[in-house]
């Protein structure tokens, strides 16, 4: 299984990136670490006559604590993360949810900024960026711009990416008040999630919740923000009756459709049970550094 | 389609061929370099048999292209023990019989082989984990922990290389 035949570039630069995806424009695709895209190549789903391969352009791939966030490089693998103690000491919910995302060995090659661009709704990174307030870092020939992770996932691989734009920084807020924990629901190891919820919550000192974000992967057309389970913990002490009711809000905010991996009535009563086992998760989790 | 130039050291070799871009790093391991040591078994990522390490890192080679090795290092199972000089975690599954078709075999000993370089001493938990990206369909991988551990053990005592005879 072969993908099919394309002309393959390996530009040194992200500018040179940009102006080659300027040049070939529909026609051409961005590797990254392929874990997705080379799949869909293999199955001739996607057969794009020129890939730029991002693999050689030096300095994407780093993991840095900036205070008040961390700073990741787009072609930072997975497992880099996973590994990574200053992702678990500073957000463990990011190093929780890349322990989770496929294999090892597909870790191995994976990257954040080709999980994120791919923008596939069943993978696990999109909804913990959404939930933690993250930032996306996009570069072209004509300089970067910052997007909010709320606003880059725009529907089924579809991302707020312009064609000649590269991902090359994730940027996710830390900070001493935010417990963050990211859960997923499979089939089988190593397989797509069935549900997962991401949820980051800002706690006082007291024990109330000041703020929450809950994002959900594999129920809809992209990632869903809990909008209305987001209100209902906002403020208030994380008893059990305030987490059902969130948890149920999330459930019916969620837009699942049946799949083999189970009925749209099923994925959203996981989404119920999941959003709880998470707020609990993340509330029990202590003080982020 | 022009064919380009690639070039990576493969089992502590230079090797470089013309190939097709979408060459994939299995197909010239087998196919331009003759390495049929490591296996094509799913062809989607799920199976594990085609595991090499890529600069140390266990990928997935049927999911990898040739070019995105270019001037790296790739350790097959050719490169790691010979039949008169089996590596420690090659002994170790066949004195624990960690294999019964053998098919998985090689991707299973090079994601052991990465598991043991960055931990010496896993436990079941640790290697269960190491290993959930290889699949095997005879063994119940039973004998596949308890030959990673024996495998950890033998590494210990500083066995590198040794002959079945000799343990």
């Amino acid at each position: 299984m072969n993908p099919k035949s394309f002309e393959y570039h390996a530009p040194k630069s992200v500018a040179e990136a940009s102006s080659l995806a300027e040049e070939y424009g529909m026609d051409a695709k961005f590797l990254a670490g392929g874990q997705s895209l080379i799949p869909l190549m293999k199955l001739r789903l996607l057969s794009p006559s020129h890939l730029i391969d991002l693999g050689r352009i030096p300095g994407l791939s780093y993991i840095r604590d900036e205070g008040n966030h961390l700073a990741i490089g787009a072609m930072e693998r997975i497992a880099g993360i996973a590994r990574s103690d200053l992702v678990r000491r500073q957000c463990p919910i990011l190093s929780q949810c890349a322990h989770q995302i496929a294999d090892p060995l597909v870790r191995n090659m994976g990257t954040i900024g080709g999980n994120l661009s791919h923008a596939d709704p069943t993978n696990d990174m999109p909804a913990v960026m959404v939930a933690a307030g993250a930032s996306i870092v996009a570069a072209s020939g004509q300089g970067s711009r910052v997007i909010p992770a709320g606003d880059f996932f725009v529907d089924t691989f579809t991302t707020a990416l312009k064609g000649t734009e590269v991902l090359v920084e994730v940027k996710i807020p830390i900070g001493p008040t935010r417990r963050g924990a990211y859960l997923k629901l499979e089939r089988q190891a190593g397989d797509f999630g069935i549900v997962g919820v991401a949820a980051v919550l800002e706690m006082s000192s007291d024990g109330r919740c000041l703020a929450a974000r809950i994002a959900l992967t594999g129920v809809g057309p992209t990632v869903v923000k809990a909008t209305r389970a987001e209100e209902i913990l906002k403020g208030v002490e994380l008893d059990k009756n305030t987490i059902d009711r969130a948890s149920r809000a999330a459930a019916e905010e969620a837009q699942p459709s049946g799949d083999l991996r189970g009925s749209a009535e099923y994925k959203r009563a996981m989404v119920e049970v999941m959003t709880s086992r998470t707020i609990q998760a993340a509330a029990r989790r202590r003080a982020e550094r | 389609m022009t064919k380009v130039r690639v070039s990576m050291e493969v089992n502590q070799q230079m090797r470089d061929a013309q190939i097709e871009p979408r060459m994939l790093l299995v197909s010239f391991l087998r196919e331009e370099l003759g390495l049929t040591g490591t296996h094509v078994g799913c062809e989607t990522t799920n199976c594990g048999a085609c595991t090499v390490l890529l600069d140390g890192r266990g990928v997935k080679s049927c999911t990898v292209l040739a070019l995105q090795a270019e001037g790296k290092k790739v350790t097959t199972i050719e490169g790691i023990g010979t039949a008169e000089n089996l590596n420690p975690i090659q002994l170790a599954f066949w004195e624990k019989h960690g294999l019964q078709c053998g098919f998985c075999t090689p991707g299973m000993i090079l994601a052991s082989y990465e598991l043991l370089e960055v931990e010496p001493d896993p436990d079941e938990k640790v290697i269960r984990e190491a290993l959930s990206g290889n699949l095997c369909r005879c063994t119940g991988y039973v004998n596949i922990i308890k030959s990673v551990k024996y495998a950890a053990k033998l590494r210990k005592k500083g066995m590198r290389g040794l002959r079945k005879g000799a343990a």
